[in-house]
């Protein structure tokens, strides 16, 4: 492939490690002009709160917003689908003249009687930040009249990235933390935070920590009620994985009720078990049978997959992956997860990685890796050919890309339709891999035939 | 019961859409813009939208759809976003080298009123436009009509910016196909061949979003209208427009402004309206109906004729876009099918005038309706206070389908969870052919299903 241009600004934003000194440059807003892959504030809170499954979630903006994140997300419930439905105020020309808090009232009202709802969640799009309709005060009327949480997320599409998203929605829930009752909580208690259930990864995370004898309070965000968020105070340890959405809420939950975080990955065998380790070591002065028996389960687990991943490796050993998601912690994960099943990574990148994140993915990566911060789909197909790869791992946008290049597709992202964190996830991942690598359709593509 | 939300009383709402069957001016935008040969779509917003709008088409299409943003922050949305879109066609230009960059607005860009011919006009003397490469805008606010009055902006754009007369009539006809899948546009262009008639179909997104494995990534596959043609739709002897919203301001634009006669038809969908495309063009170009034609149109009727007995009075819901509803309710009176309810989230008056005069001789009461309070919501209640037999709509009426065990076809955008539409056309008499097949699949496995074993049988 010809060599490409890069924008102009972001040539820091792209590293092949070995070739040069690191100065990565990220964390910064995409060019205006660039085919980013990124999305906005608005996205970022939708996509956090979305599984609290008995909550009302509406969405005071144009019906575009509410339309493009109806059930997008592919995060189960076990009871009420309420979160299933989209709601919107569907602003028209009228409402941007004359204001949307009439309509917003009017639709409060008759939605929290007609589904009494645990909680609601109010999203402020970016129109509703510009012409300044007070969110806040409807939201704290709606809530005295109704006796339920009625909460404004901030989430004008504008005001920063997807990451401030996160963080607004952190700020919603802080609002009913701490407000249920925590009697008869195990000290033996953690919050599972920065899951979300996407394919019932959360039914699977929680049932291993459930065998070590610990009760899980709350799960931010999959398969959430609000009753349980309630409680989630309670807790004696907040476990975060997917920080990037989950650290802030993490940190507020310890400035104020004094819980410990840490954080973990649930992608790949190596972080699987670390997490769970981890979290056995912090309750090993209560309870000093709980690493016993954490010990006992890895062992199990990993006695299960063990021989069906050595099958994989075989056939996958020594082919090459490109990474590109949203946040870096799941990078590292797929790295690890990759290099359990024998292949390479050669291209690696985030939507959102900060400064540490890429000294860390630099780190890990083999010379000649190349690293990129909010890249295109023009680098990515760029660097995949040039690297050759087999695997692409990522989300929705890159599939297509990917696929035209006559490479192998995971995605790791809203899309995956079988559970890959835990255990069993190792092997639906290397059971995904593989058959995407080796498909016989490759045999017909341009691109291998070379 | 996904949809157990759903109650079924009918409540008066105010304030409230509920399951939308519509989305927002920007996605019809950028998928005309597609349609348009090397063009970069531009979203002038903030960075989720075009990114919503991306993986929407992509879903739909599965195909990489590529588009640029103004990645507007908070700077941008109180002093004006002049800078983020210079900024954005200098870089655009420079990097990915487009042919044609078509920009369209967004809710936030529209409200803090930026003037986008004016930006565009500084650009050109700032030099930022290279010589042989073209802008053209369309004004989307998401909060004004849907995504189809979008498409319709951006295709009336393409008129706007590039239609010139050069004096004399050329043997062409212009065609507006109307927010088709690329599968629709091949079959138009194909009609338009089999009877020798000379034309420039725009917006064409026909091997742009169903292009071919080539173990390359192209930024700008090879379909589309190029600017040369889309400059010569002004010198052609006339316009057919198809689907009187998204296509007819186009046509009206092309008359007005270079005297192009336009006739504005339905989509063709179904027999009548096919028949009407096909005279129109017969008279248009001065030609004949080609025995291949004809051949086509007699498979479809043979088709109708043979299986009369299992589509009589089968109740019929739908719920989708005006253009397509309109032609797809005229074809299934044409074969003696009842549809019932019909929902368009597209405020369109016309569009229940229409309705009713179709459907004015049927022997049952026909729910119908438009805009404000005509969601997907609306629909299913109608259908729980009178079941149908099949339901016609988008990959969203799939939980209606579920939870009230009704057979459903997909049609109309999105559709992210099958795939043949982007391939196969629904216009035309092939079209026809398609979709008959999928209506007596649809009811017919249905009665095997539901048949005892005593009368299943064999022969159908």
């Amino acid at each position: 492939m010809a060599s490409i241009s890069i924008l102009k600004g972001r040539e820091k934003q792209i590293y092949q490690k070995g070739s040069q000194d690191f100065d990565m440059s990220c964390d910064k807003k995409s060019l205006a002009g660039s085919i980013s892959q990124r999305a906005c504030v608005f996205c970022g809170s939708r996509v956090v709160l979305y599984p609290i499954a008995d909550a009302l979630h509406l969405i005071h903006g144009p019906i575009g917003c509410a339309s493009y994140t109806w059930d997008i997300r592919g995060s189960l419930s076990s009871g009420p689908q309420l979160h299933r439905m989209s709601f919107s105020t569907d602003l028209q020309e009228r409402d941007i003249i004359f204001g949307g808090e009439k309509k917003l009232t009017n639709a409060l009202d008759t939605l929290i009687d007609q589904y009494k709802p645990k909680a609601a969640f109010v999203y402020a799009t970016c129109i509703v930040g510009l012409i300044g309709d007070d969110i806040d005060a409807i939201c704290k009327k709606m809530s005295e009249e109704k006796g339920i949480p009625v909460l404004p997320v901030h989430s004008e599409g504008f005001k920063g990235t997807k990451k401030d998203g996160y963080k607004a929605a952190c700020d919603a829930m802080a609002n009913i933390v701490g407000t249920g009752s925590i009697k008869d909580i195990s000290p033996l208690s953690i919050n599972i935070m920065g899951e979300f259930n996407i394919a019932g990864e959360a039914w699977v995370i929680r049932d291993y920590y459930e065998r070590m004898g610990l009760e899980v309070v709350s799960v931010f965000t999959g398969d959430g009620r609000v009753e349980n968020i309630k409680r989630s105070h309670g807790a004696a340890l907040n476990v975060v994985q997917c920080s990037g959405s989950m650290l802030h809420l993490a940190q507020h939950m310890q400035e104020k009720y004094g819980i410990p975080y840490i954080r973990v990955s649930y992608f790949g065998i190596e972080d699987m078990s670390k997490a769970l380790y981890d979290v056995a070591e912090h309750f090993q002065d209560i309870d000093p049978e709980v690493l016993p028996r954490t010990q006992a389960l890895v062992r199990e687990e990993v006695k299960k997959i063990h021989p069906v991943l050595k099958q994989y490796k075989k056939k996958l050993h020594g082919k090459k992956a490109a990474i590109y998601v949203g946040g870096a912690f799941k990078a590292f994960s797929m790295i690890k997860a990759l290099r359990t099943l024998g292949m390479d990574v050669v291209l690696a990148g985030s939507q959102t990685g900060t400064k540490e994140d890429y000294q860390v993915l630099k780190d890990m990566c083999d010379d000649g890796t190349v690293i990129v911060d909010d890249a295109n789909p023009v680098e990515l197909s760029k660097y995949s050919i040039e690297k050759k790869v087999s695997l692409f791992v990522g989300g929705v946008k890159e599939r297509p890309m990917a696929f035209k290049l006559g490479i192998g597709f995971c995605d790791h992202n809203h899309e995956r339709k079988l559970s890959l964190a835990g255990y069993s996830g190792m092997i639906n991942f290397a059971r995904e891999v593989y058959a995407s690598v080796t498909s016989p359709v490759w045999q017909f593509a341009p691109q291998r035939n070379q | 019961m996904l949809m157990r939300h759903t109650p079924k009383e009918i409540p008066e709402r105010k304030a409230l859409t509920v399951n939308p069957a519509k989305t927002c001016q920007p996605i019809g935008a950028m998928y005309a813009s597609l349609g348009i040969h090397g063009c970069l779509p531009h979203s002038h917003g903030s960075q989720g939208c075009y990114a919503y709008h991306r993986s929407c088409l992509t879903r739909h299409y599965k195909e990489p759809v590529l588009a640029a943003t103004s990645s507007f922050t908070e700077g941008a949305s109180v002093f004006g976003g002049q800078a983020n879109l210079l900024q954005a066609i200098n870089n655009i230009f420079t990097v990915y080298d487009p042919a044609v960059i078509a920009v369209h607005t967004t809710c936030l860009s529209e409200t803090i009123g930026d003037d986008i011919p004016q930006i565009f006009a500084k650009a050109e003397n700032e030099g930022k436009i290279p010589d042989g490469k073209y802008v053209l805008h369309a004004n989307t606010p998401s909060y004004v009509g849907t995504h189809v009055t979008g498409f319709a902006n951006m295709t009336k754009a393409m008129v706007d910016y590039f239609a010139t007369a050069n004096g004399h009539k050329e043997k062409c006809v212009n065609l507006i196909p109307g927010w088709v899948e690329p599968s629709d546009m091949k079959e138009i262009k194909r009609i338009a061949f089999e009877m020798g008639v000379k034309s420039i179909l725009f917006p064409d997104t026909e091997n742009v979003l169903n292009g071919p494995q080539t173990g390359k990534f192209t930024m700008y596959p090879k379909g589309g209208v190029t600017i040369d043609q889309l400059k010569k739709t002004g010198s052609s002897r006339g316009t057919i427009a198809l689907g009187r919203l998204a296509s007819g301001p186009a046509a009206k634009a092309l008359d007005a402004k270079c005297k192009v006669p336009c006739e504005i038809l339905d989509l063709p969908i179904g027999l009548k309206a096919t028949d009407r495309f096909v005279d129109a063009l017969r008279k248009m170009a001065g030609v004949t109906v080609p025995d291949s034609l004809n051949l086509e149109r007699g498979q479809m009727l043979d088709i109708i004729t043979d299986m009369q007995a299992y589509l009589y009075h089968k109740k019929v819901a739908l719920v989708g876009d005006p253009d397509q509803l309109e032609a797809l309710t005229e074809f299934l009176i044409d074969i003696d099918m009842l549809p019932v309810h019909i929902i368009t989230g597209t405020r369109d008056k016309k569009f229940e005038q229409r309705i009713q005069e179709l459907t004015a001789d049927l022997p049952c009461k026909v729910n119908v309706k438009s805009g404000y309070g005509a969601d997907m919501f609306h629909f299913h209640q109608l259908i729980k206070n009178e079941p149908v037999d099949l339901m016609f709509g988008n990959t969203y009426v799939k939980y209606i389908s579920r939870d009230e065990d009704i057979p459903f076809i997909r049609f109309g955008f999105p559709i992210m969870d099958r795939i043949g539409h982007s391939y196969f056309p629904t216009v035309g008499y092939q079209g026809g052919m398609r979709l008959l097949e999928k209506i007596l699949d649809a009811l017919m496995d249905r009665q095997d299903r539901d048949s005892s074993e005593i009368e299943f049988d064999l022969v159908m």
